[in-house]
């Protein structure tokens, strides 16, 4: 983990994992993964693994954080101890507790908050491997669960990064081009109403060199946004085939 | 940080921005006016205050030995932290930093980090073992909006206004010698925030524009005019030609500051 390579981006322009630059890390999400939540999702991001789980609209606790005329929506991002290379604290750092209201920033927008007054949803992210992009994964994966439990949204929310690796502007970069790369700048959307609802970035990039990365982290969030639609009907067309076979038996 | 403002404000504040106004007078670009003081605390290593309009702003510099980190064992250490101060507004209450203290700190931190603005090799004691560590510490004592600006400006003005204690090494003890000099900096980042109040951007949106606004998007720029960290905020959404609309007028307004300020 330590070395560092010389060049991020070989010769052929390919990547450190054989990727292109605007190629995304393999995708792999499924919804309803918890029984007991009201809705939950798992993602495989590359080597990325994350859960997230929605419990609610439930009762405010504590009370006074009630809101007379909408929900109040919390998220939890956490990472696993064992999720990185050294060990990581369980105790909330900083940078988790940032990340827990960017994220829940990033999914209220696609919310009808107004329809479950007085209550609260709860988010929990758990993220038992990260790989660079845990974010945008978490998002991606939260936004699924918001779905599976039935809230009523107005889009689904899917997020995405792109940065500058060796000079180049690359789609969804893991961990060592994230450390050792230029810049990093994650993009949430909501792909229905072309409203981008999380965006940061650090690094350094030119505003032309900017807007590049946000078009191709756009690019692709649409992308996952097809997997993303495509986990929530495998659940309900496995259902359907499950009461089939109980209705034959 | 939510304070009450009524429905009658609220809708007038939108209504005068639809139509290109603001409550204050100012123009939609416009920033309040700015007044940057340094060295006004004598204890610390550095310090300054800023009042961009009535927020004001404190960032107070300190400067101790410390361990490196052990993946950058040749660098100093940077240190950001935010205190939303109770007194400075019926919204923030004492206690461990909340996530909103903690946002400010870090994008601050991420300005000043990712623009290379302190040389931070420079502050190497002993590679591995011995560095300095600079904290900045963020104080809010009177919050009427756009904090994230004038903590920004407060943090790099301190840090200009910082001076460090000239050490030898002798037998591995690190010895205290007479005098000072300058923390080394090489950049200045100043960071922008617009406001998306209805489909119209705001810059330096003071308390009740925040109250008003559905989100908020925060750039800083380093020297050559490059981005070096940006945070979205807020319940609400931009569409992307209003991300690079932001970053057209932040780019502007830095621009302008730092001829200003002489950065």
């Amino acid at each position: 983990m330590n070395d560092k390579p010389e060049r991020l981006i070989d010769k052929k322009g390919l990547r450190l994992d054989g990727r292109k630059s605007d190629e995304l890390r393999p995708v792999k999400v499924q919804v309803g993964v918890i029984s007991k939540a009201d809705g939950s999702a798992y993602i495989e991001h590359g080597k990325n693994k994350i859960l997230a789980g929605v419990y609610g609209p439930r009762e405010v606790h504590p009370k006074h954080l009630a809101l007379p005329d909408r929900t109040v929506l919390k998220c939890r991002y956490h990472m696993a101890p064992f999720s990185v290379q050294e060990r990581k604290s369980p105790a909330p750092s900083r940078r988790e507790i940032e990340l827990s209201k960017v994220i829940r920033e990033s999914l209220e927008p696609a919310i009808f908050m107004e329809y479950y007054p007085r209550t609260m949803i709860d988010i929990f992210i758990e993220v038992l491997q990260a790989d660079g992009g845990t974010r945008c994964a978490s998002i991606t994966a939260a936004a699924l669960a918001l779905a599976d439990s039935g809230i009523p949204m107005r889009d689904l929310v899917v997020a995405c990064a792109a940065g500058k690796v060796d000079d180049t502007i690359v789609l969804d970069l893991m961990d060592t081009e994230d450390k050792m790369g230029s810049a990093d700048v994650p993009v949430a959307l909501m792909p229905n109403l072309n409203a981008i609802t999380l965006l940061q970035m650090d690094g350094t990039l030119s505003t032309e060199e900017f807007e590049s990365s946000v078009n191709l982290a756009l690019e692709g969030c649409k992308q996952i946004y097809i997997l993303q639609k495509e986990a929530l009907r495998t659940k309900y067309v496995n259902v359907k085939e499950e009461n089939k076979e109980e209705a034959e038996e | 940080m939510a304070a009450v403002i009524t429905r009658v404000k609220q809708k007038q504040i939108e209504q005068l921005i639809a139509k290109g106004k603001r409550l204050d007078g100012r123009e939609l670009t416009d920033y309040r006016e700015i007044k940057i003081e340094q060295g006004i605390i004598e204890r610390a290593e550095g310090s300054a205050k800023v009042l961009l309009g009535k927020t004001e702003v404190v960032v107070g510099t300190k400067i101790e030995m410390g361990d490196p980190f052990s993946d950058t064992p040749n660098e100093g250490v940077l240190t950001v932290n935010a205190e939303l101060v109770p007194l400075a507004s019926p919204g923030f209450e004492p206690g461990p930093p909340d996530e909103n203290s903690i946002e400010i700190a870090r994008i601050v931190d991420r300005g000043i980090r990712e623009s290379k603005a302190i040389d931070l090799g420079k502050l190497c004691i002993e590679p591995g073992k011995k560095v300095f560590v600079v904290f900045v510490d963020v104080y809010v004592l009177n919050h009427d909006g756009n904090l994230i600006d004038a903590s920004a400006l407060a943090a790099m003005a301190a840090l200009l206004n910082t001076k460090m204690a000239k050490y030898e090494v002798e037998d591995g003890e690190v010895k205290i010698k007479p005098g000072y000099e300058q923390l080394p900096i090489k950049k200045h980042p100043i960071t922008v925030t617009c406001a998306k109040i209805g489909d119209k951007l705001v810059v330096d949106p003071w308390l009740e524009e925040e109250q008003v606004m559905d989100a908020r998007i925060s750039m800083a720029f380093d020297d050559d005019g490059n981005i070096c960290a940006i945070q979205k905020g807020g319940r609400g959404y931009f569409e992307p030609k209003q991300v690079f609309e932001a970053a057209k007028i932040a780019k502007e307004k830095v621009e302008e500051m730092r001829k200003k300020l002489n950065w």
